[in-house]
């Protein structure tokens, strides 16, 4: 069964990844957490900050193009992993022990079968 | 379980056989719906399907058993005809992934012969109550599941619709599934807080219709039972089994003739001795070096009980305990209960006191117990009666509080005016009335939704005759009142 680990991550959180002084312990624990994961992990990414993405809507077959999305929230999307576990009780378990579960939120959700 | 019901009751060639085959399946039914659901549903870990396929098999035991007899062991006999249903079922829609449930199944039917087969139903009763499962739809997911209620009569317990009661069920199933929580009893480790969820939702079932002892309040006490029975080493499964015996025991003295009878003023010759008795074994299994909540409840309702042998409340022990029980859980009803009690030991000055460091607001107990002390330091406690009652949702509460009033000086007129209030607003890309938070159907325009919410107050307010009526509250509850014809709320439509 897989899930989807949806990471929102804590504005000050991310910030911790613009200070010299903060960003080794940050990615220590990033590294810690996928690496621990590891054998249950079948896919994910980590996402650059949001001030670099941009949104595109179709509307009445007209493209719209958009700078970032929402600047001022308080958790921001981070990243995913994909787990392949038995159940929601051990995705959970996972998902407890994110980095970013301490002052952010996360996400659990089945994947769609294909 | 939606159609259980109506299945049993399918109309087929009445004969004595038939209504044996009937009897038979009700008990088997009554005894063991939940055991059945629980042993094949912890198996496929869809409940859904599980109830779908013990509907078929329950309807198929009323088509047979007339013809071929009672099978010797009907349970046996309904989990086989369901478990072809459900593999009919997966042969039919040809998923891949449903192959391993089969397996399981057909793995476990063995098992499923002997006369006992495992008892599920903690396991069943913990998803139900799972940590991922909306805690609103926990207790009705439960008095479905292992009780085999339908919607619509849990829907009748919360006075909701059950078509919203029955999509909530769906929904809740629906994850169970999608999500595949786990069917187990959790570790050590999780095991306190996850049965903390479970007893909460039990409770919340005896709650639910505690005033009359209503028909849920006895589901309530069988899941009570069924856990302590279960989970014997746990202390406050034992001390939830033992709160609710307590209150059970003093159904029949509650009321008089449809009187409502407080506590202390019960007679207790009347109290259900045998549950006393079972509540007080229950309360021996419960006691720990730290006690929980239900333990402490228990144990305050047994020093109640005490009257019956001693013909006094030992009241400063009931306080003690209180104490306890506020340091414990430090909810509005705990500290309400306690400065009751205070009133008992150093007077109701005390109590006064301590009642006015809770913060009261809406809580009916806090009103009804400042309208007591109020009243025997000889106060004007007219105001706080009539908050009371309007917060009442018990008539025979609220009858008792008003004979009370009545009695503290207070005409009994003024506190059955009930103000309601409806306001125009936007809602929906439309306008409706509202009462509180609750909403009215969606209109085009304000004048349509003004013009309907002026019927509605016209309607409240028509008097002359002594008729039933109905209104909602704030809070969306239904009350329904027979209203003399000069006492009907006062309504009134203002834009919001």
């Amino acid at each position: 069964m897989k899930y989807a680990i949806v990471i929102h991550e804590s504005a000050a959180d991310m910030a911790l990844r613009d200070d010299p002084a903060t960003a080794p312990a940050y990615w220590a624990g990033w590294m810690a957490y996928s690496q621990a994961m590891n054998d249950v992990t079948t896919a994910g990414a980590g996402l650059q900050p949001v001030t670099t993405a941009t949104v595109v809507r179709m509307r009445d077959g007209k493209r719209h193009v958009q700078d970032g999305p929402y600047a001022d929230s308080h958790e921001l999307l981070g990243g995913f992993f994909v787990i392949d576990v038995p159940d929601l009780d051990t995705a959970l378990d996972w998902a407890a022990k994110c980095p970013a579960a301490r002052n952010g939120s996360i996400e659990v959700r089945p994947v769609l079968a294909n | 379980m939606p159609g259980r019901a109506e299945r049993l009751d399918r109309g087929a060639p009445g004969a004595s056989q038939l209504s044996d085959a009937r009897a038979a399946a009700e008990t088997a039914a009554r005894a063991s719906y939940g055991r059945l659901l629980a042993f094949v549903a912890a198996r496929t870990r869809d409940v859904a399907a599980a109830e779908d396929a013990l509907a078929e098999a329950f309807a198929a035991a009323l088509t047979r058993w007339p013809a071929t007899g009672v099978p010797d062991n009907p349970e046996a006999w309904l989990l086989t005809a369901a478990r072809r249903r459900l593999a009919n079922l997966w042969r039919h829609d040809a998923v891949i992934a449903a192959a391993e449930p089969a397996l399981r199944l057909a793995a476990d039917e063995a098992e499923a012969h002997l006369p006992d087969f495992p008892d599920e139903r903690l396991k069943l009763l913990f998803v139900c109550a799972h940590p991922a499962i909306d805690a609103g739809v926990r207790t009705p997911l439960m008095l479905q599941t292992v009780l085999g209620l339908d919607a619509a009569r849990i829907a009748a317990a919360y006075r909701e619709a059950p078509a919203t009661v029955g999509q909530r069920l769906v929904r809740a199933k629906a994850k169970l599934k999608l999500a595949r929580i786990r069917f187990a009893v959790p570790d050590a480790d999780a095991l306190p807080e996850r049965l903390t969820a479970v007893l909460d939702a039990i409770y919340a079932a005896y709650t639910l219709d505690w005033g009359d002892g209503g028909p849920l309040a006895h589901e309530a006490l069988f899941l009570a039972r069924l856990v302590a029975t279960l989970l014997r080493g746990e202390s406050e499964a034992q001390g939830l089994a033992a709160l609710l015996l307590f209150s059970a025991s003093r159904e029949a003295a509650r009321r008089d003739g449809g009187r409502f009878v407080p506590l202390g003023e019960q007679d207790c010759t009347r109290w259900n001795g045998a549950m006393v008795a079972e509540a007080e074994a229950h309360l021996l299994a419960a006691v720990t070096a730290v006690p929980g909540r239900y333990g402490l409840e228990a144990a305050i309702q047994s020093a109640h009980a005490w009257r019956a042998r001693s013909g006094t409340t030992p009241w400063r022990a009931v306080l003690g305990l209180y104490d306890r029980l506020v340091a414990v859980v430090p909810t509005v009803g705990a500290a309400v209960a306690r400065a009751a009690t205070l009133a008992e030991v150093e007077g109701p000055a005390a109590a006064l006191a301590a009642l006015d460091a809770i913060e009261g607001a809406d809580f009916q107990p806090w009103w009804a117990v400042r309208a007591d002390l109020l009243a025997r330091i000889g106060a004007d406690a007219g105001p706080a009666y009539a908050r009371a009652i309007t917060l009442t949702r018990d008539p025979a509460v609220a009858a008792y509080l008003r004979n009370r009033a009545g009695g503290a000086g207070l005409g009994q007129r003024e506190t059955k005016m009930t103000a309601i209030h409806y306001k125009i607003v936007e809602h929906d890309g439309g306008w409706t009335y509202k009462l509180g938070d609750v909403f009215a159907d969606t209109f085009r325009t304000h004048d349509e939704a003004m013009a309907a919410a002026r019927i509605v107050a016209q309607e409240q307010q028509l008097g002359g005759e002594t008729v039933p009526i109905s209104w909602q509250d704030a809070d969306g509850q239904w009350h329904e009142e027979t209203a003399q014809g000069d006492d009907r709320p006062i309504a009134d439509v203002s834009d919001g």
